[in-house]
């Protein structure tokens, strides 16, 4: 057919993009979990990767030229939660974690991410979301995640951390208690990590809550300079920590759970004050 | 059909008794009734509702090898196995009812709304009333198990629906289709049954969509033409059965001590476009506002009877785990998914 004809070759197009070296790493992609249909039971099939990796990669080395600290902290296989602080409006800052574990860990491995539910009503974006691993966040697909020993992205603060204000930037907001219990459950080791820069490539100066009511979203900001194709190029700067260990019961008492969050959202505030102090200008 | 092949866990009815094989070959009316006899003695007895639809007939001439089967349906089964003994009857007349009470079966399969695509008119009503009554009728033998045939899809495919629904799952498959909205209606209705008599055991099993070379069923023949409207820019993971594994499982939920809700699914799970791309189908795809149009359109003027509610299916997975049947009745499809995809 004339489509699937199309669509070959828009995909040997994207893949003559591709670097040699990032080819080469994304082959190397774990891929025990893939059944003979070349999918894994989610839908992910890491050669999807390969097509999309030319602009992630264009995002993260020319964009926003991201600066990797501390990449050696990545589990080189089996099960970790990558825990980190959420921003900018729009959430580049997970592709371009995403983009660095897979270029930048010590062996590659593909993060899976969590995506709002009403993406699956997204035509394109719902498919290219579940084939490049991207799940919609539920629990239990995460616990099931880490049970195949992959790797999680969990950003705890939500939507209250993507749609901070320009005057709470680098603030962490209220930790939920969800992703802890799910390394409890699964005894998956925390990565803390750190995203400076984000914050100021949208800053929203209001969020106008009503119209986000009316238009079903979580958050209406006024961004200064409003509808940009791409946020302002600022320079990112990942940080990675040691990973993190907790011992005890999926279903301890809040006050328990309370305390372990505690200390990760402390590691990640220290981080993102240490990122912040160390930076020396937001676009350069 | 499958080849033939004793169960696992031979059902038994008493004690006393043993299960014994039959001889094939030309005999004399009489002698086929006396043998007839003897077997009734030694294997149990099985109802099939619906047994003339796709899955009834599949059924029946996998299940007549060890039980007697006692088929009822309002349509014909004429190329049934001989020794099946098809009642051309309403399950909600008289007539069916002294049947069934004077028969007495021990092991009853009914096939729910789901897997019985009859054309024309609304079945909804009719069906919840027929399995009321044939509740009511396997509490009054005192019929040893009941199986009933529900679906996987009445979890319902959304956006907003969890990958690998285990059996405790909400069904909320049925709130813009009529007819899923019924299958709900029989599922719920069943599972109040555990309770209501616990002496019977019961067990639903929440198949994945069925297909296989005697399946007529909306998604084998989605499957088996060969230019295949699908939904641009949605290729949702979906989950598949074959007829025999299917078989199989009622054949496993038929033992002994077996009782509960179970999903089974095939091995494994693959995007629509790679399952299609098994069959060698053309894809066309269409925008979904337009196929859901088109759709409607041609209802209404009577040239097809596919719904655009229909199309949640090419739009949402509805992934369901089925490890319970795995753990519980030691039920593993045998049919890898490229497998039964070729065979159908």
């Amino acid at each position: 057919m004339a489509f699937s004809g199309l669509l070959s070759r828009v995909t040997d197009v994207l893949e003559g993009f591709l670097d040699p070296q990032l080819r080469a790493r994304i082959d190397a992609l774990p891929r025990r979990n893939l059944n003979e249909f070349g999918v894994d039971p989610f839908g992910c099939d890491p050669e999807i990767i390969k097509l999309i990796a030319p602009a992630l990669t264009f995002l993260k080395d020319r964009y926003f030229r991201v600066e990797t600290h501390g990449a050696e902290h990545i589990p080189k296989d089996g099960r970790f939660l990558l825990i980190g602080n959420h921003s900018g409006q729009l959430p580049f800052d997970a592709a371009m974690v995403g983009t660095t574990v897979l270029t930048e860990a010590p062996t590659p491995r593909l993060v899976r991410g969590m995506v709002e539910r009403w993406s699956a009503d997204l035509p394109f974006v719902s498919e290219l979301f579940v084939r490049s691993g991207q799940i919609v966040g539920d629990p239990r697909v995460c616990a099931r995640l880490l049970e195949a020993d992959e790797a999680v992205m969990v950003f705890p603060e939500g939507v209250k951390g993507i749609s901070k204000l320009f005057a709470q930037r680098y603030q962490l907001a209220d930790f939920g208690h969800g992703f802890m219990r799910l390394a409890l459950q699964t005894r998956a080791p925390i990565v803390p990590f750190a995203v400076i820069g984000a914050e100021e490539q949208a800053p929203a100066i209001a969020d106008i809550k009503p119209l986000a009511r009316l238009l079903g979203l979580p958050s209406a900001p006024v961004i200064f300079p409003q509808f940009l194709p791409l946020p302002l190029p600022t320079h990112y700067r990942i940080w990675f920590g040691e990973p993190m260990e907790f011992r005890g019961a999926a279903d301890d008492d809040d006050d328990v759970v309370a305390g372990h969050v505690r200390k990760v959202k402390n590691t990640v505030q220290r981080m993102v004050d240490h990122g912040l102090k160390r930076r020396t200008s937001v676009f350069f | 059909m499958a080849t033939k092949k004793t169960p696992t866990t031979p059902p038994t009815t008493t004690p006393t008794t043993t299960p014994r094989g039959r001889k094939a070959g030309p005999t004399t009316a009489a002698a086929t009734a006396e043998r007839r006899s003897a077997a009734r003695l030694t294997r149990p007895r099985v109802l099939v509702t619906s047994g003339a639809s796709d899955l009834g007939r599949v059924l029946c001439r996998r299940l007549h090898r060890d039980f007697d089967v006692i088929s009822i349906d309002t349509r014909a089964f004429p190329d049934r196995p001989k020794d099946v003994d098809h009642h051309e009857v309403d399950l909600r007349r008289k007539a069916a009812q002294a049947l069934i009470k004077k028969s007495k079966p021990e092991l009853v399969v009914h096939i729910g709304p789901m897997h019985d695509e009859r054309p024309g008119r609304s079945r909804g009503s009719s069906l919840l009333e027929a399995t009321a009554t044939l509740l009511k009728l396997v509490e009054e033998v005192g019929a040893k198990k009941l199986v009933v045939l529900s679906a996987a899809t009445l979890y319902g495919p959304s956006a907003v629906s969890a990958a690998f629904m285990s059996e405790d799952a909400a069904l909320l498959g049925g709130q813009r289709h009529p007819r899923m909205a019924d299958a709900i209606a029989v599922d719920m209705m069943v599972q109040s049954f555990f309770w209501k008599s616990p002496g019977t055991e019961t067990v639903i099993l929440r198949p994945v969509h069925i297909i296989g070379p005697h399946m007529q069923n909306l998604v084998s023949r989605y499957l088996r033409m060969p230019r295949v409207p699908t939904l641009l820019g949605f290729d949702p993971m979906v989950q598949l059965v074959h007829e025999d594994d299917l078989t199989d499982a009622v054949v496993k939920a038929l033992a002994d001590g077996v009782r509960g809700v179970f999903n089974i699914t095939g091995p494994t799970q693959a995007p629509l476009s790679r399952v299609l791309a098994v069959r060698g189908s053309h894809t066309i795809p269409v925008p979904g506002p337009l196929l859901a149009a088109a759709l409607s359109r041609m209802g209404a003027l009577r040239l097809t009877r596919v719904s655009d509610d229909e199309l949640v299916h090419l739009k949402y997975a509805c992934l369901v785990d089925g490890k319970r049947a795995q753990t519980v009745m030691g039920f593993a499809a045998r049919r890898g998914l490229q497998d039964a995809l070729r065979d159908m």
